[in-house]
């Protein structure tokens, strides 16, 4: 069995009275890509935050429950949000690049956080990564806002992947890119998942049941089923998740 | 999508060009209208005061005979007021802008604070002049100092700054703080690196408008003691100053017609320091734009 990295328990998330995530409990093993699914507003983005403490910056939010990172609740009073965020990093729906120079985007977070080393490795070693380094190495100085879609999110992965993260979590990182670079960014999570965990959320089944090791199916902000991809894909132990993964409903 | 629509609209094309067309005269006209009364009025000071704006009146101290008489100690007053109250008032205004948005929380006390705020923007000079005379000049001692005039204006004119300040930082997208801080920084480090760079040209804007403000205000200024006959430059913060809307007003109220073409030269004085100024701010605002993109 796999060693399990994260570990949500008994996690209820409200937005002031509204339950957004009910009672979920799931485990995310390491070095696998774990892949949420659901239909619209059922709560995915919502626990994906809960992993690296993003929701706190809601302020109607609050949460009941445990998440725990190697054992540790990240919830506990000693715990700074800044580290947790640190080692479990986050790549959003829409690519959200800084405005400033390529280099910057992925040099700022080692920089204000003093990570030692060579900058210059670093960079290079992270755009490489994110399968970007070919179309961008001549032009490192100019303008992140000056990429494509694709290359934005790119960036963004290569921004995360700077920071040496052990968890990737990932909301619907392909939903505004073409298929060309979906195919990019599919292709990089088989390489990625060596070397880092993976959680990512996405509306597209083809795409759960590619990418993916495990799949977890919310439905109304409660986990439906949750199992090995092939598993729930094949052979789902719900009716429910079965009329989902086939698009009979959702 | 239906025939049926398509007709609709077809119908009333016209009618609804012809409104654009009268609404856009409209607007060209007041538009208009605004630009050539400053043209006169401009036209009318410069008339009047051309001939006598040269060296000799921007070097020479006020004096009882007209071609004597310059503006020098109320154009260095000027620049003395208004850079002390810049360096005061816009980091003041900025910092409560970033507490108010970042790090304050939202409640009745924020909103209690943001509805005064408002108020204190409307409030008249004339109030911030005596507020200044009874805590600057009275409890502190600071006298008709520049610095006294400098922190009354700076009470006149924090609101506005802190008002377009926050609204710059509220502009910024929380896409771009997420980002932020899903790198593992602080909220200082947020704010600090992405946030004001973000707000910068509208931060810019409102400073702009605020140090105008400032520049031309004369109630609060005389009403704590700013004296109308400086024949001495300030050389600290301590010193008495004059300014150069005190300067013009004093010229203008006076009899004799060459006084008065004075006071349209000190008035043209009084535009080329708010011109270069602005100038000032807004080159630091596109700066700002190009980089922040
Ligand atoms: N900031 C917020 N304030 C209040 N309610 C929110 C907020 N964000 C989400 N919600 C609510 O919480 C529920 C879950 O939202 P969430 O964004 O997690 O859904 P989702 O599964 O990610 O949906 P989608 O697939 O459309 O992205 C929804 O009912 C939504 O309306
Ligand atoms: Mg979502």
């Amino acid at each position: 069995m796999m060693t399990s990295i994260m570990e949500a328990r008994n996690v209820t998330i409200r937005y002031g009275e509204a339950p957004a995530v009910r009672e979920a409990t799931l485990v995310i093993p390491e070095n696998r890509v774990t892949a949420i699914i659901g239909p619209s507003g059922c709560g995915k983005s919502t626990l994906l935050r809960a992993f690296n403490r993003m929701n706190e910056f809601i302020p109607s939010s609050s949460m009941d429950g445990e998440i725990l990172f190697r054992g540790t609740d990240i919830y506990d009073k000693g715990i700074d949000p800044v580290e947790v965020r640190r080692r479990i990093g986050m790549v959003f729906q829409k690519p959200n690049p800084f405005p400033k120079s390529i280099e910057r985007n992925v040099s700022w977070g080692p920089a204000i956080n003093g990570y030692e080393g060579d900058p210059r490795e670093r960079l290079e070693g992270a755009l490489k990564k994110a399968a970007l380094w070919d179309e961008v190495k001549d032009r490192l100085g100019s303008s992140a806002l000056g990429l494509s879609g694709g290359q934005q999110q790119r960036l963004c992965i290569a921004r995360t992947l700077a920071m040496e993260p052990e968890v990737i979590l990932m909301d619907e990182p392909c939903s505004a890119l073409d298929p060309v670079s979906t195919a990019h960014i599919e292709n990089l999570l088989f390489e990625l998942k060596k070397k880092y965990t993976i959680v990512i959320v996405t509306h597209n089944m083809q795409q759960a049941a590619r990418v993916s090791d495990y799949t977890a199916f919310f439905e109304a902000g409660v986990l439906v089923e949750y199992g090995e991809t092939q598993q729930v894909f094949t052979r789902p132990k719900v009716k429910r998740t079965e009329e989902y993964v086939t698009g009979r409903f959702g | 999508m239906t025939g049926l629509g398509r007709h609709h609209s077809a119908n009333n094309l016209p009618a609804r060009r012809r409104a654009l067309a009268v609404f856009r005269f409209a607007c060209a006209a007041m538009t208009w209208a605004a630009v050539l009364i400053l043209v006169a009025l401009l036209v009318h000071v410069a008339r009047q005061g051309m001939s006598w704006l040269d060296w000799q009146f921007l070097s020479s101290f006020p004096s009882r005979f007209p071609d004597q008489a310059g503006i020098k100690s109320a154009l260095f007053g000027t620049l003395w007021m208004i850079s002390t109250t810049a360096i005061i008032a816009v980091p003041l205004g900025v910092g409560a802008a970033i507490y108010l948005e970042e790090y304050a929380r939202r409640g009745a006390l924020s909103t209690f604070i943001q509805i005064n705020i408002a108020n204190l923007a409307g409030v008249p000079s004339i109030v911030y002049g005596m507020l200044g005379l009874v805590i600057f000049v009275r409890f502190f001692l600071l006298g008709r100092s520049v610095l006294a005039g400098a922190l009354t204006m700076s009470l006149l004119i924090l609101p506005v700054i802190i008002i377009a300040a926050r609204e710059a930082i509220r502009a910024v997208p929380g896409s771009l703080r997420q980002a932020s801080y899903a790198l593992g920084s602080t909220r200082w480090q947020t704010v600090r690196h992405h946030v004001l760079p973000s707000a910068l040209p509208g931060i810019m804007t409102g400073v702009i408008l605020a140090l105008s403000r400032a520049i031309g205000e004369t109630a609060p200024l005389v009403m704590i003691g700013a004296l109308t006959y400086v024949a001495f430059v300030p050389e600290g913060p301590l010193d008495a100053f004059t300014t150069l809307p005190i300067q013009v007003f004093n010229w203008t109220s006076r009899p004799q017609k060459d006084f008065h073409a004075l006071g349209a030269a000190g008035i043209l004085v009084l535009l080329i320091v708010l011109l270069v100024m602005n100038t000032g701010a807004i080159l630091i605002r596109h700066r700002a734009e190009r980089r922040g993109g």
